[in-house]
């Protein structure tokens, strides 16, 4: 770990400025995944800005009827807030499928939107990784695959995003509030906020330098029947092999996203007019463009069939 | 300010930094005056930004008693309870916990003293090697706490309902604890034995 | 102590504390965070410097150059040490691919430098400011594209044996099962890190360090460092876990020492998470056919049992067809291992190995081929029972009641209500049961202890024994409490420190029959020496309550030992009856898993197992050994892999995210029996090991359990969704 400077920001806006002076400062507020990667010199800032103490840590009511969530509210407070668990189960029952008590403790909304991908190669400094190097190669690729993405992969990366609770988040269409160095803030859809990696795979999210997550907003309830299904080889603490985040409506329409498959939470709207029709004719929509390898050509059955049990269990 | 390689740090006032630089300029170091309760006794360090809540507690405090099992949040050994919460120590800086209170296994209870989760833990041999054991103690004291206060888990049956002390659930709740010796069956035992639960 | 009769009646038939259930003497340390491991031994009047240690980058070849220059000038380093300053240190013997020293890289991350600075944090930081130039050379990693390189390993294996004409019995034979099996590369995964601390006073260095063969790692360490071995100290009173991992000296206690001597301080060497699966050791993957043959009836005609797996040059194989030469009848029968050389890193001893690879494939075998001949699997078993070694039908087993494990726990776990494949369903999930064989043979190795008896009555057992969580500590107290008459509060027990009697050490599931007959040998000396002080003949001396009786005569101890204090001091040794007897150890396995019809998610929801290992020492400890063993195995069976990377050579998933052991939500409640038996032919404490008994098998019986629950036969582990998904029922 590189050293560092320390701050703690007194306002928002004073975060995003202290940033915007240093591109080698990072925000830190939870910590799980930016020391973690820091130890390992994948991360190296020059400067900590902590975040935690600028009164981004809580839940409120929009006036549109949706909720607003701090950029620092925990995991397990968000799991635990009453308004999450009556109106968005499923993002309450992704974030309960993420990590381990301990971590959900410490994570935060924001962090774990920024989570970076847990591709092992991305993970050994040793190894190329156009992503923590950019050029540099992409050693996955024709190497250990079976977690990696199948869809939306380049020839660059075919890494996938970790989070669950941004998959649940994208199910909801929730938009992510920024405020930039300059102090304009903006709102980016959850569907507009991370990328694919093309190209520029290190360039992860449409943030820029400096721009700092304030909230993440969910529109008002839409009812349906809420489920988040994280398949894993493991019981627990272990990352998705698959996900699926959906919330169902009586009459068999929805709204799904899914996990473990692409660089970002993956979701196709057209796909949804198919979930009448079953998981087979969703999944072959969502997996069209699907270049899986011969390792994890298997998640494109597990989706469906992933799918199908929660198309079940929204009927059930 | 320059220092020698032999002095890694030097005092300043509260809360403001110290930057000492080798002489090639090559690696920095950035200091930082913290305080903060552990068990109960007020600890006041001037630290590397770099040192791991875990590291200082280890290696500067000498409270070993919070293992290092890993150093990246995948093994739950250097689980403690700051505020009230169970937290990874290896994966949070000591500097980022000024005022907190920290609890660690040598401030639950000692020998001839246990916490009542400590002599279950014993009662059922919920450990072998012992290594992951205080994690899995600091853990489950607060695994019960977070099922009174209705926190939900992955296995939570309705997000609507108050959650219950079950198997199963101290079973997910206690997941981020590995014990690679397997003593899950015994852990899950005293645990239950120290809720009240019939299991 | 000469132990070459069996047993006959002694003072631990009394039982009064052995074979009680005695918590753990070391449990309060243990849980209130007291016991001091390797990294955490403290002393304030010594200025500790930390070492963070560089692995290779590549797989083979050479180091070029390492310039550590830029390393060197960074804040708060005391020096580095790399690979090229040493030279070819000696290889310790135990060990294959050496630990540090020379240019040569034959693995991944073996150690080539060590950063050693005034903190953790600064070590760390300038470890990466070390540049190296690499000359990589290619190298072999893929096994099964290495099966017709691989050649016979060193007779000293015994690689080969057959009897009768397995060939010709198995062409005949009415039916026939020819299958091959694999296992992958896996990894011991203790808790603790390797880790250790070095302190030089003057030539002699005294090492705090994680290991469990204290004599064996003091041997090879004064080999590493070329001193003698008088003039190592080594100390290690507490270990988190080896499971073999620590058997054999590791880089962290060479490093420590090297560089302490080299900045004259004490240095603190931890070998971080991710470097430890391709650092250190691994239990090598293999690939087995098996073959057998059976009349209609279910006797077992013709039995082979072939394995491939790969090591480093100078490695040896994983020899996973040793319990198919003893495990079940069959006048024909052939077994054979061949070793391919592989440039991954060093394989060696995991949890039993051998027995724990090779029982997940014969043990499937059995559920296939009992499948054939549409017998229970469990009756199919027990017809191929067998009282006498197979291939030397004059040696018997000293003890064997396999048959009663098996019946035993069949009745308990319902084995009656088990279904037909495929066939039993609850809601969306497919339920299944499934058994196997556990057996394991039961090792011994000469063990010895220093007793004494002071003036306030307390004995004091010393013995390089290690505890490595197996229960070390009571046991041995149990011990010497029967032997000496004593409490067992009465008893303190000293472990791990290399100024003790050599002991058997922790491994192969040797240790607790063996250390705890060391420690019996040293009382029956330290009786003789009590009774002698009182002119008592010993062999009519009566010790109990915290006395030494004869007729009406009796002494407290404390009186006898007096001022001065009294020892006995002696080891075990084994004469031939392991030669003239086979002694093992058995078992059965229960398992009933659930596997979901969508996902092919496989939940284990109960587990039995039923142990026939001689005399129990301790229920406690010994049922912990039991489940642990069943939650490693349940790791084997469902997700531990280390994954190849085949083109750049070293394991990828090298941590604790990526190597997937199992956690507390994948293990369901355990149930464990011990058969009510003793084993005069083990040993005078009439126990046989259990510690990797447990693991032995019982992957296979998850894996029978999934065939039952889905009708899908997996034969290469681990058993994951994606290996059954294509064949799992229509649900879309």
């Amino acid at each position: 770990m590189r050293a560092f400077s320390y701050e703690r920001a007194a306002s928002v806006e004073a975060a995003a400025q202290a940033a915007a002076h240093n591109p080698e400062s990072r925000f830190i507020a939870g910590g799980t995944n930016l020391l973690d990667l820091m130890k390992l010199e994948i991360e190296k800032p020059s400067h900590l800005i902590d975040v935690n103490g600028l009164g981004l840590d809580t839940i409120e009511s929009t006036a549109e009827g949706g909720l607003r969530i701090g950029a620092v509210v925990r995991n397990t407070d968000l799991a635990a807030h009453e308004t999450v668990r009556r109106d968005y189960g499923v993002l309450a029952r992704a974030l309960v499928a993420g990590a381990s008590g301990q971590l959900r403790n410490r994570a935060t909304t924001a962090g774990n939107l920024l989570q970076r991908t847990r591709c092992p190669y991305f993970y050994d400094p040793n190894q190329p990784c156009n992503k923590r190097l950019p050029g540099s190669g992409c050693s996955a690729i024709g190497g250990i695959t079976r977690q990696l993405g199948v869809v939306g992969t380049s020839e660059a990366c075919i890494a996938t995003h970790p989070s669950d609770m941004a998959v649940a988040m994208r199910a909801l269409d929730a938009i992510v509030d920024t405020v930039k160095p300059g102090g304009e803030r903006r709102s980016i859809p959850i569907a507009d906020f991370h990328r694919l990696p093309g190209n520029t795979p290190h360039i992860e999210t449409e943030l820029q330098q400096g721009e700092i997550i304030t909230s993440v907003v969910l529109p008002p309830p839409i009812g349906g029947k809420h489920i988040y299904r994280k398949v894993r080889d493991r019981a627990s603490y272990a990352f998705a092999l698959v996900s699926v985040a959906a919330v169902i409506q009586p009459d068999g329409t929805g709204k799904v996203a899914v996990g473990g498959v692409a660089h970002k939470p993956w979701r196709i709207e057209a796909a949804e007019s198919e979930l009448p029709n079953g998981a087979r004719a969703t999944v072959s929509i969502l997996m069209a463009d699907a270049r899986p390898t011969d390792q994890n050509s298997f998640k494109v059955d597990l989706l469906e069939r992933t799918l199908g049990a929660v198309l079940a269990g929204a009927r059930g | 300010m320059v220092a020698t390689a032999t002095v890694p740090v030097t005092s300043t006032s509260a809360g403001s930094q110290t930057r000492l630089q080798s002489e090639a300029s090559v690696v920095d170091i950035h200091c930082t005056r913290v305080a903060f309760a552990v068990n109960g006794t007020r600890q006041e360090l001037e630290i590397d930004n770099r040192t791991t809540l875990l590291d200082a507690l280890r290696e500067h405090l000498h409270l070993t008693g919070t293992k290092k099992g890993c150093d990246h949040g995948q093994c739950g050994a250097c689980t403690v309870i700051v505020d009230g919460r169970r937290i990874n120590s290896c994966l949070t800086l000591a500097v980022m916990h000024d005022g907190d209170e920290v609890t660690t296994i040598e401030g639950l209870g000692q020998p001839g003293n246990l916490h009542q989760m400590q002599a279950a833990f014993v009662k059922h041999d919920g450990f072998q090697c012992g290594y992951c054991t205080p994690g899995q103690i600091c853990s489950a004291v607060v695994v019960l706490e977070e099922i009174k206060a209705n926190i939900p888990s992955h296995v939570t049956e309705d997000l609507t309902e108050q959650a219950e002390i079950t198997t199963a659930e101290i079973r997910e709740r206690m997941s981020g604890n590995i014990c690679r010796c397997g003593a899950y069956s015994n852990i899950v035992d005293a645990i239950t034995e120290v809720a009240g639960v019939r299991t | 102590m000469q132990f070459d009769k069996p047993a006959t009646t002694n003072p631990i038939d009394q039982l009064k504390v052995v074979g009680k259930p005695i918590h753990r003497i070391d449990g309060e340390l243990k849980t209130t965070g007291r016991a001091t491991y390797a990294y955490e031994w403290h002393d304030p009047d010594m200025q500790y410097a930390y070492g963070y240690p560089v692995g290779a980058a590549i797989a083979k070849g050479q180091v070029i150059s390492i310039d550590s220059s830029v390393a060197k000038q960074a804040h708060g380093v005391l020096d580095v040490l790399t690979t090229l300053d040493l030279g070819d240190l000696k290889k310790g013997k135990m060990n294959t691919a050496r630990l540090f020293g020379g240019k040569q890289v034959q693995h991944y991350h073996q150690a080539i430098a060590v950063v050693v600075a005034e903190t953790f944090e600064q070590a760390r930081a300038a470890a990466t400011l070390i540049k190296v130039e690499y000359a990589p050379e290619q190298g072999a990693f893929d096994l099964r594209s290495e099966l017709d390189n691989a050649t016979m390993p060193d007779p000293s294996t015994e690689p080969e044996s057959s009897t009768g004409d397995f060939h010709a019995a198995f062409v005949v034979a009415p039916v026939t099962l020819d299958a091959e099996y694999s296992t992958p590369d896996q990894s011991h995964s203790m808790m603790e890190p390797h880790a250790s601390i070095a302190a030089w006073k003057g030539e002699e260095v005294t090492v705090w360090t994680s290991s469990q063969m204290i004599d064996w790692w003091r041997s090879d360490l004064a080999i590493t460092l070329g001193i003698d071995k008088e003039k190592v100290h080594l100390m290690s009173p507490f270990i988190g876990g080896g499971f073999g991992g620590k058997l054999f000296l590791r880089v962290d206690a060479v490093l420590a020492a090297l560089a302490a001597k080299t900045v004259g301080r004490p240095v603190k060497v931890a070998l971080p998470r991710p470097m430890m699966p391709n650092n250190t050791t691994h239990r090598p993957a293999t690939i087995q056919r098996i073959r057998i043959g059976a009349e209609q009836d279910g006797k077992i005609t013709a039995v082979a049992h072939e394995s491939w797996s790969g090591d480093l040059p100078g490695g040896g194989p994983e020899t996973a067809v040793m319990q198919t030469r003893l495990l079940y009848s069959g006048d024909n029968r052939m077994t054979a291992m061949k070793l391919a050389t592989l440039d991954l890193p060093e394989g060696n001893a995991m949890r039993a190995p051998g027995e724990a690879p090779g029982l997940m494939a014969l043990e499937i075998a059995m559920d296939e081929m009992a499948e054939k001949l549409g017998l229970d699997p469990i009756e199919f078993r027990i017809i191929n029972d067998t009282q006498v070694d197979p291939e030397h039908p004059e040696r018997p087993f000293s003890y064997r009641d396999l048959i009663g494990c098996l019946r035993l726990g069949a009745e308990r776990f319902g084995w009656d209500k088990r279904a037909r494949p495929a066939t039993r369903r609850e809601g969306s999930w497919m339920i299944g049961m499934g058994v196997a064989t556990a057996f394991r043979n039961n090792l011994v190795m000469t063990s010895g202890a220093r007793v004494t008896l002071d003036q306030e009555g307390i004995i004091t057992v010393e013995t390089d024994m290690t505890d490595i969580g197996t229960g070390s500590y009571t046991i041995i107290a149990q011990t010497a409490a029967e032997m000496m008459g004593v409490d067992i509060e009465k008893v303190a027990v000293q472990l791990g420190d290399s100024r003790f009697p050599v002991s058997a050490g922790s491994g192969g599931q040797f240790g607790a029959n063996s250390a705890t007959s060391g420690v019996y040998a040293a009382c029956v000396k330290l009786r003789d020496a009590v009774a002698s002080k009182l002119g008592f003949n010993s062999a009519d001396a009566i010790f109990e309550n915290g006395q030494v009786r004869v007729g009406n005569r009796s002494f407290p101890l404390s009186e006898a030992a007096g001022a001065e204090g009294l020892v006995g001091e002696d080891k075990i040794e084994w004469g031939k009856l392991a030669e003239t007897h086979q002694q093992s150890t058995f078992g059965g396995h229960f398992v009933e898993v659930a596997v979901d019809v969508y996902t092919g998610e496989t939940r284990i929801r109960r587990m039995l197992a039923v142990c026939a290992a001689g005399r129990v020492l301790n229920p406690i400890t010994a049922r912990s050994q039991v489940i642990g063993a069943m939650t490693m195995g349940a790791g084997a069976a469902l997700s531990e892999e280390l994954a190849v990377d085949m083109r750049r050579g070293f394991f990828v998933n090298h941590d604790l995210a990526g190597y997937e052991v199992p956690v507390h939500a994948d293990i369901p409640h355990q149930d464990v029996i011990f058969l009510d038996e003793t084993d005069p032919y083990s040993s005078p404490m009439k126990a046989k090991g259990v510690g990797e008994l447990g693991l032995c098998g019982v992957s296979a019986a998850i894996a029978n359990a999934v065939y039952n629950a889905t009708g899908i036969r997996v034969r290469d582990y681990p058993i994951t969704l994606d290996k059954l998904i294509g064949r799992l029922p229509e649900v879309v």
